[in-house]
């Protein structure tokens, strides 16, 4: 009979355990880390060759393509996500066996944050300065990616549970995820547009703060059934 | 009757480019919706029947 | 209970049942879709900004309010195949969703042809357009991931699960549309009249809606009742009535 401590000593276990391994695996692979960010790099770089490279336009589109930048870099790197735990059959395993599964996806998740998220945040600043963002919108851009880029990650899972057997997921993933997207986006955005202005953000980090605390809540049961469903064809 | 004659009623006061467009593709999406079924019950009838028919010949051959 | 419960979910009950109620509703569909047009072209009165383009409401509303009926009841019918694997919702929700997209597609370009005359643009990121827009995108994906299946039960779970991920973010979206709209438009401009309509307007609205909810369920029945004899042709009921109709 499992004990109060056994059994949270079990999931703290099952949650690093997958952590570490997952970290270690990812790390075999450079490319699918840096690749995102170099998209994340190369599709700022395209506004300002597009259009203008004029400080105060630039200064004024900065929120939005940074966020839509770093949003869609996100959309790249979630196939790694389950595609190659699916392929060599350790996600049937993680499905079977008697760990709990909330602790094995939280575990994903926070993995591919870890490794997309975080990342694309720590390099914000730089392409912020690359569009003149003011160093109030810099800090809103740090403090909105650090909360949105985790949501994006747990949405981006669900998406990503759901088109693991798939063939060409990349275009069908990227459509069922976006419109999932959009509110995050939104608020993210606004927040910095008003830290620029000068205005405070903290309503707009609560919703932010929000979200997050409902995808953390909800997106596990989701993802769990996406697997399964995924998984018995 | 709101307009006075069927000119008027065409013309909707310079708006009859909008209005008849919105209505005309309202029934566009109707009809659509219409056909669509109908005509795959029929393709799907006369594949049946062929098959049917293909089955029971066997049946009977065999 | 559970027997009414599942004898809900039999096809063939419900093949039997739809060919009854099937006539009926296209009938009241008929009737109240000449009746809501006729006055709502000849006989509504203009709207006093905005003239006869005020006439397209009798379209865009009923259409907006199908999208997202639409859109709800397929998620519904999805949760309910989900749950107890019943192979009549799946079908149900399976038939929405392409008829939902059409009402959304429809409730959008009405609302940007309405928008034209009233605001001089053909289209304007207002807050229900937008939101609009972004139905039609969930209305996609579903579709999209339906086809993407080989496995019909696999397809129709994946959407299910898709459609009800969906149906708790609408809100949310809808919300933050909002949100974003009256930022970027103080002057928030609505498309429908907010202050109460007198009933020269509202009660063709009322029949038009209803019209439009009888014809939604008219080809809801239509097209689930095609999906379902695809679905059971290995059945007998099945092949008796393609004998009697080959």
């Amino acid at each position: 009979m499992m004990t109060q401590v056994d059994a949270k000593q079990v999931k703290r276990g099952i949650f690093t355990a997958m952590i570490r391994r997952d970290m270690t695996a990812a790390f075999r692979h450079p490319s699918d880390l840096i690749n995102p960010l170099i998209f994340f790099v190369v599709v700022v770089t395209l506004f300002p060759l597009a259009v203008t490279p004029e400080s105060d336009f630039l200064r004024e589109i900065a929120p939005g393509v940074l966020w839509v930048s770093a949003l869609l870099a996100t959309l790249l790197s979630l196939d790694m996500l389950f595609q190659t735990d699916f392929q060599d059959g350790t996600l049937e395993q993680m499905l079977l066996s008697p760990q709990p599964l909330y602790s094995a996806i939280l575990a994903k998740v926070a993995t591919h944050w870890l490794l997309s998220g975080l990342p694309l945040t720590l390099l914000s600043p730089l392409l912020a300065m690359m569009l003149f963002l003011s160093v109030d919108g810099v800090q809103a851009l740090m403090l909105t990616l650090l909360l949105g880029t985790p949501i994006l990650s747990f949405i981006g899972a669900i998406g990503s549970a759901l088109t693991v057997g798939l063939r060409k997921t990349g275009l069908l993933l990227s459509l069922l995820v976006l419109p999932l997207y959009i509110p995050v986006l939104i608020f993210a955005s606004g927040a910095v547009q008003a830290a620029t202005a000068g205005l405070p953000i903290a309503g707009h980090l609560a919703l932010l703060g929000a979200l997050l605390a409902l995808a953390v809540v909800l997106a596990p049961l989701a993802i769990a059934t996406a697997l399964r469903i995924s998984l018995s064809g | 009757m709101y307009f006075d004659s069927f000119s008027e009623f065409l013309a909707m006061g310079g708006h009859g480019l909008y209005v008849w467009v919105a209505y005309g593709l309202t029934a566009v999406i109707f009809i659509f919706n219409l056909i669509t079924p109908i005509f795959k019950r029929k393709r799907l009838i006369v594949e049946q029947t062929r098959q049917l028919r293909r089955e029971e010949l066997h049946a009977s051959n065999s | 209970m559970w027997r009414w419960f599942h004898k809900l979910g039999s096809p063939k009950w419900f093949y039997a049942i739809s060919g009854r109620w099937l006539p009926w509703f296209a009938v009241a569909a008929l009737l109240l879709l000449t009746v809501g047009t006729i006055w709502a072209l000849l006989f509504a009165p203009a709207d006093y900004q905005q003239g006869n383009s005020f006439r397209i409401i009798y379209i865009h509303v009923p259409a907006a309010f199908l999208a997202q009926s639409g859109y709800v009841i397929m998620a519904l019918a999805g949760a309910v195949g989900l749950i107890w694997k019943m192979k009549l919702a799946d079908v149900m929700a399976k038939c929405c969703a392409p008829i939902g997209a059409s009402f959304t597609l429809l409730a959008l370009v009405t609302g940007a042809v309405w928008g034209k005359p009233t605001w001089g643009a053909w289209w304007v990121w207002d807050a229900r357009l937008t939101s609009m827009l972004v139905l039609l995108f969930l209305y996609l994906g579903v579709v999209a991931l339906q086809s993407a299946f080989t496995d019909r039960n696999q397809a129709a779970r994946a959407s299910a699960l898709l459609s009800l991920v969906g149906l708790v973010n609408i809100p949310i979206i809808k919300y933050s549309v909002e949100w974003w709209n009256t930022l970027h438009q103080p002057a928030s401009l609505t498309l429908t009249e907010k202050p109460a309509m007198p009933a020269e307007m509202w009660v063709p609205l009322l029949i038009m809606v209803a019209g439009f909810y009888c014809f939604f369920t008219v080809v809801l029945f239509m097209r689930a009742r095609v999906e379902l004899l695809d679905r059971e042709r290995r059945t007998g009921w099945v092949k008796d009535i393609i004998r009697t109709k080959g």
